[in-house]
């Protein structure tokens, strides 16, 4: 650690990782009641798990980037974080909202929630993903804000580099974004296509400004490459991403009253977009490979080389497989989406804040690396939640194939129901798979005590 | 890559790109907002239609179901649920009933919550149910099975 003041990021990743194990607990209560499907009703139904499991997502990567942002911007810029005061009461205010949001849809029923927090007068509630309560809502904003502020002011007195712009870029964009989840208009069809500005322009547009940025900064110091290299590399991917990703916010228009014509710029654009991914996984075995320097952290290397692999597979090729308009027409709404979901989700974001994590943590508790043994227990963990999101991904696709044939081919098909009992098998698999992810993550958790060998010293 | 391509050249193809297919993309959303009125029929939209889509959205409905195909997929599709469940000749009788009568507490099945609607707002869900299956989707979804 170089920066005094990149400490306040430790409390960041701590509370990203701890939310995560909340993520996959109610992932596996899902999982369950897909088979067993009266399993803890009424308690928590199955909308209530699925939005606290999405929720949780959503923050802990939240809580990952920002963690990111405060670690990686005074190293960028070479100079100390304009106030980490600020930085620290932003945390203690965004953990206190998400934990009362998440308190809230577990103990109230929604109705009841919308009603206590003031729904009625702006309606905006309900809607996937953005289920937040008004005050919730406004809060992300507050923090977002002074995220910014926080950051923007560093830069302005430090260093420029292209990392560091980039990333500011990619939060700006994500604050600018949300907003439009303050717009629900009581005409569906509207609601549905700007609702897709904050959900499709984040997580295709930038938040891959954000992606890219981390992973150039990892790349940079675990390999020593020029930077000039890797920051070209980095304006490459971010422009393919934008280039490909914002028209082909298309391919969400193809079945919901929008116009026939976005079948058409939704199919071409958006199976355009796995090359900026592809061009990650080059990108990162490239440097890798090119290296100029052996560092000590193995694990944060891996962590890397597995984004750049693992967001091609799950964004670009499970995103390709269903995105042109005449196989989506199948595939729109079906457990092929979820499969998607999945391994997209983890590919690209979960794998690149733990990247991060694993990059700078052990820095952040004064040493280089870790020892042997504790890297080694979070290589395991590595292997252990990447086989089991691959296995997750091909149970759901095998589902989804199935469900659709079942239920939306042929000349008798079945309804809903009656196609989900019969894939039920798939969902045995997937809960199964679900489990050896939890091992991954208690071993992840496991090897940051691991108090066997010596840690490589600062 | 090659000497010959810099990195201000990458970075003036990254702005110049966001920027362009950025402005494509409000022109495009330009060109949908004038020709959504024909295909969402909004002059449909009643004060009932309005009514039921909030309560669609305080009970989050969208947390299993699907509607016109984006929610979650541990319910049935429920954008033309009124068209499957017999249209005009009993669809709304069909929607009031089913959602009376949840959870079915058929162990081992997926439940339903019971959400206490009363009367007007059972209409007000039918209303908006109705209202989105009379929405232009392209044929989606491929049968009545959704």
């Amino acid at each position: 650690m170089q920066y005094k003041s990149q400490a306040v990021a430790k409390p960041y990743f701590i509370a990203a990782i701890a939310l995560f194990v909340g993520q996959i607990l109610f992932g596996l209560i899902m999982g369950y009641q897909y088979v067993v499907g009266d399993f803890l009703f009424p308690a928590i139904p199955f909308n209530v798990a699925r939005m606290v499991h999405t929720n949780l997502l959503i923050v802990w990567l939240l809580f990952g980037f920002m963690g990111a942002a405060y670690y990686l911007i005074p190293e960028e810029t070479e100079t100390e974080l304009y106030s980490p005061k600020l930085a620290l009461i932003t945390f203690w205010v965004f953990l206190a909202a998400g934990a009362l949001t998440i308190v809230g849809y577990l103990m109230v029923p929604y109705a009841t929630l919308a009603a206590m927090t003031g729904n009625d007068l702006l309606p905006t509630m309900g809607r996937e993903f953005l289920e937040q309560p008004l005050p919730t809502k406004l809060g992300i904003v507050v923090v977002a804000l002074s995220l910014l502020f926080n950051i923007s002011m560093t830069v302005l007195k430090g260093r420029k580099t292209s990392i560091s712009l980039v990333l500011l870029l990619g939060l700006w964009g994500l604050a600018v974004f949300f907003l439009f989840s303050f717009y629900n208009s009581h005409n569906l069809v509207l609601d549905k296509y700007f609702w897709w500005w904050t959900v499709h322009l984040w997580v295709e547009g930038v938040w891959e400004l954000i992606l890219g940025a981390m992973l150039a900064f990892v790349l940079i110091k675990i390999t020593g490459v020029d930077r000039e290299v890797i920051e070209k590399w980095l304006y490459v991917i971010i422009a393919m991403t934008l280039i490909t990703g914002i028209i082909g916010t298309g391919h969400h228009y193809f079945w919901i009253g929008t116009p026939d014509y976005w079948q058409w710029f939704g199919s071409v654009f958006s199976a355009l977009e796995p090359i900026p991914f592809f061009m990650m996984t080059v990108f990162a075995f490239n440097m890798v490979n090119r290296r100029r320097r052996e560092h000590p952290n193995k694990a944060a290397t891996l962590w890397a080389l597995g984004t750049g692999v693992m967001a091609f597979l799950g964004a670009g090729v499970w995103g390709f497989l269903h995105t042109l308009a005449p196989v989506n027409y199948y595939t729109h709404g079906s457990q092929i989406t979820a499969a998607h979901g999945h391994m997209a989700f983890y590919g690209a974001y979960v794998m690149v804040n733990l990247t991060m994590i694993s990059y700078a943590m052990p820095m952040l508790r004064g040493r280089t690396a870790n020892s042997g043994p504790a890297q080694t227990m979070e290589m395991w963990s590595f292997w252990l939640m990447t086989v089991s999101i691959v296995f997750i991904t091909l149970f759901l696709t095998a589902a989804g194939i199935l469900q659709i044939w079942l239920q939306r081919m042929g000349t008798n098909p079945m309804g809903f129901m009656d196609a989900q009992d019969q894939v039920r098998l798939f969902y045995w698999l997937r809960e199964i798979a679900g489990f050896v992810f939890l091992t991954g993550l208690v071993l992840y958790i496991w090897s940051f005590f691991c108090k066997k060998g010596e840690a490589v010293k600062a | 890559m090659s000497e010959t391509f810099t990195k201000a050249m990458a970075r003036n193809i990254f702005y110049g790109g966001a920027v362009f297919f950025f402005l494509l993309f409000l022109g495009l959303t330009f060109d949908s907002m004038k020709a959504l009125p024909k295909r969402d029929h909004r002059e449909n939209i009643t004060e009932s239609v309005t009514r039921g889509k909030l309560i669609w959205e305080t009970r989050n409905c969208v947390g299993c179901h699907t509607i016109l195909g984006e929610g979650a997929y541990f319910a049935p599709e429920l954008g033309n649920v009124y068209k499957r469940r017999g249209g005009d000749n009993g669809g709304a009788e069909f929607i009031k009933a089913w959602i009376q009568s949840q959870p079915t507490g058929v162990p081992g099945r997926r439940q339903m919550p019971q959400f206490h609607l009363n009367d007007q707002q059972l209409e007000d869900m039918v209303q908006f149910l109705k209202w989105t299956s009379e929405v232009n989707t392209g044929t989606w979804p491929p049968n009545i099975e959704g």
